[in-house]
């Protein structure tokens, strides 16, 4: 084996002359790249934005949803939690509820869900087409990209049997979902895959109870897979598309993808 | 104190056993410059610095979102040290950092511990000798001047060798605990693995913890020993005085 760790000896004043050179090439090449790797960073850091983050870095982000979507797979879900782990989910995020009570106090009125496809006419549905699929509970955890969570009941129906029952026969959808409040105040985008994954519903109850104003009632999408802010309430419109859709935090220079 | 077996192969006279002792004496003797640290460890060092100091900062910028670990009765991360460095509502950008630079730090990992492993570097860095604890609290009885000798050692004292090596294994738990809370429901045996996500967290910002403790020892310890050790980092090499050749 080599010897990795060679020696010099020298007479003395010979080494000093060598130590300078030594280290005056070596200070220089390390200063160099000092001065490289902050101009890089500053490069990066200035550079224009795309939603709010320097584009190079936007690209790696996006590339790491690439990564994360061709990995998920139907059974990878997340975990399931037995009743006494259900915890308080507080209402965080009103966007898209600002409708105000009826003179009663009960929640304003929701006229439907409409359903838009390519190449098919738009459909309106309501919540007894949506509760008509097959029901499906799931006691998962509720992941805020703040960094809190809590476990919570789910009662709904699966976003794959709803595209299965409803998308129209002739339409072209393959890649993404886009689903809004009415009024488009709130909006998220969705991969195909996200939202056909097994654990994610359209869901109408929370914790046995019917779903309240604050948590989007009468309809919101829970998807584990994604963090908080892509389970959106008070659903008001589905579109499927083929092109990446809008998103409301994308575009306040958050993760598309934003998947778990 | 390197050992030749020649002078018992072959004929010898005491002259002969004389002069090779005298001679040995003489080399060791001088002053000399040793390739302390190798062009690949200086690269790897250089490139974690700033890059852990990075993924600190843009850390603690997630971390403001939901700052709620406590020491006893007294708050990690206030309000008000948020504010004074100006980290407040920056969670998304903290993230956008995070996220990207996470690459370099695990590549630069990676690469660190493959080359110590295949040049064989890592028999200096890791301790395997039995009494390496024992050894390790002898270093810092020293360092208090509560001891008078160190124990004998190679390259690094016992001390250093769990230093420097307990970092790699911290370093290899941020990243799984980093892929657990970044991953909870792709990754769910990961997260388990770790105790569950808040576990997860948990651990990840106390590893973190543990990088600036160590940061700090570290920097004592590079200004007590001095400039011809520090420069060794940048350059590679090292003045070694005569009489103390290790």
């Amino acid at each position: 084996m080599t010897n990795r760790h060679p020696e010099i000896v020298l007479p003395e004043s010979d080494l000093n002359k060598n130590l300078r050179h030594k280290s005056r090439r070596g200070f220089l090449l390390g200063g160099l790249a000092a001065v490289g790797a902050v101009g890089a960073y500053k490069a990066v850091r200035l550079s224009h934005t795309d939603n709010e983050v320097p584009w190079p870095q936007r690209r790696v982000l996006d590339l790491n949803g690439k990564l994360w979507r061709s990995y998920l797979d139907d059974s990878h879900l997340m975990p399931t939690y037995p009743a006494n782990q259900i915890g308080y989910l507080k209402p965080n995020g009103d966007h898209g509820l600002d409708d105000e009570p009826d003179d009663q106090g009960n929640p304003p009125a929701w006229d439907g869900l409409q359903l838009e496809s390519p190449g098919a006419s738009p459909v309106t549905l309501q919540l007894s087409d949506i509760q008509s699929l097959p029901r499906h509970e799931m006691t998962t955890k509720f992941c805020c990209i703040e960094g809190w969570s809590v476990v919570q009941k789910w009662t709904g129906a699966r976003f794959s049997d709803f595209t299965r029952k409803f998308l129209p026969p002739g339409a072209h959808f393959t890649d993404y979902v886009y689903m809004a409040t009415d009024g488009e105040d709130y909006f998220v985008g969705l991969d195909a895959k996200s939202a056909l994954h097994p654990q994610t519903i359209l869901a109408w109850e929370q914790n046995d109870k019917p779903l309240v104003y604050e948590h989007g009632a009468p309809l919101r999408l829970i998807i584990p897979v994604k963090y908080g802010i892509k389970n959106i309430k008070r659903i008001g419109l589905i579109r499927y598309t083929n092109q990446r859709p809008r998103d409301f935090w994308y575009e306040q220079g958050y993760d598309w993808f934003a998947g778990l | 104190m390197p050992f030749s077996i020649a002078p018992f192969l072959l004929p010898l006279s005491d002259a002969s056993v004389t002069v090779w002792f005298r001679q040995t004496k003489e080399r060791l003797d001088m002053p000399k410059l040793v390739l302390k640290h190798l062009l690949a460890i200086r690269w790897f060092h250089w490139v974690n610095f700033p890059i852990l100091f990075l993924m600190i900062w843009s850390g603690l910028l997630i971390y403001w979102a939901y700052p709620i670990y406590h020491l006893g009765p007294i708050q990690l991360f206030p309000q008000w040290l948020f504010a004074m460095f100006g980290m407040k509502f920056r969670l998304a950008e903290g993230m956008a950092l995070h996220f990207v630079f996470m690459w370099i730090f695990i590549v630069n990992g990676i690469l660190y511990v493959a080359y110590t492993l295949f040049s064989g570097e890592w028999r200096y860095l890791v301790p395997t000798s039995r009494s390496a604890f024992r050894d390790a609290w002898y270093v810092f009885l020293h360092d208090l001047h509560l001891r008078k000798e160190m124990p004998p050692q190679e390259k690094y004292n016992a001390a250093q060798q769990i230093a420097y090596t307990g970092i790699v294994v911290m370093g290899l738990g941020s990243l799984m605990t980093g892929l657990a809370i970044y991953k909870p429901a792709q990754l769910a045996w990961l997260a388990a693995m770790c105790g569950g996500y808040e576990a997860a967290r948990l651990i990840h910002f106390i590893l973190t913890m543990g990088y600036i403790g160590f940061f700090l020892v570290h920097i004592g310890q590079v200004v007590i020993a001095g400039w011809n050790n520090f420069r060794s980092m940048v350059i590679g090499w090292e003045l070694v005085k005569g009489g103390d050749a290790q």
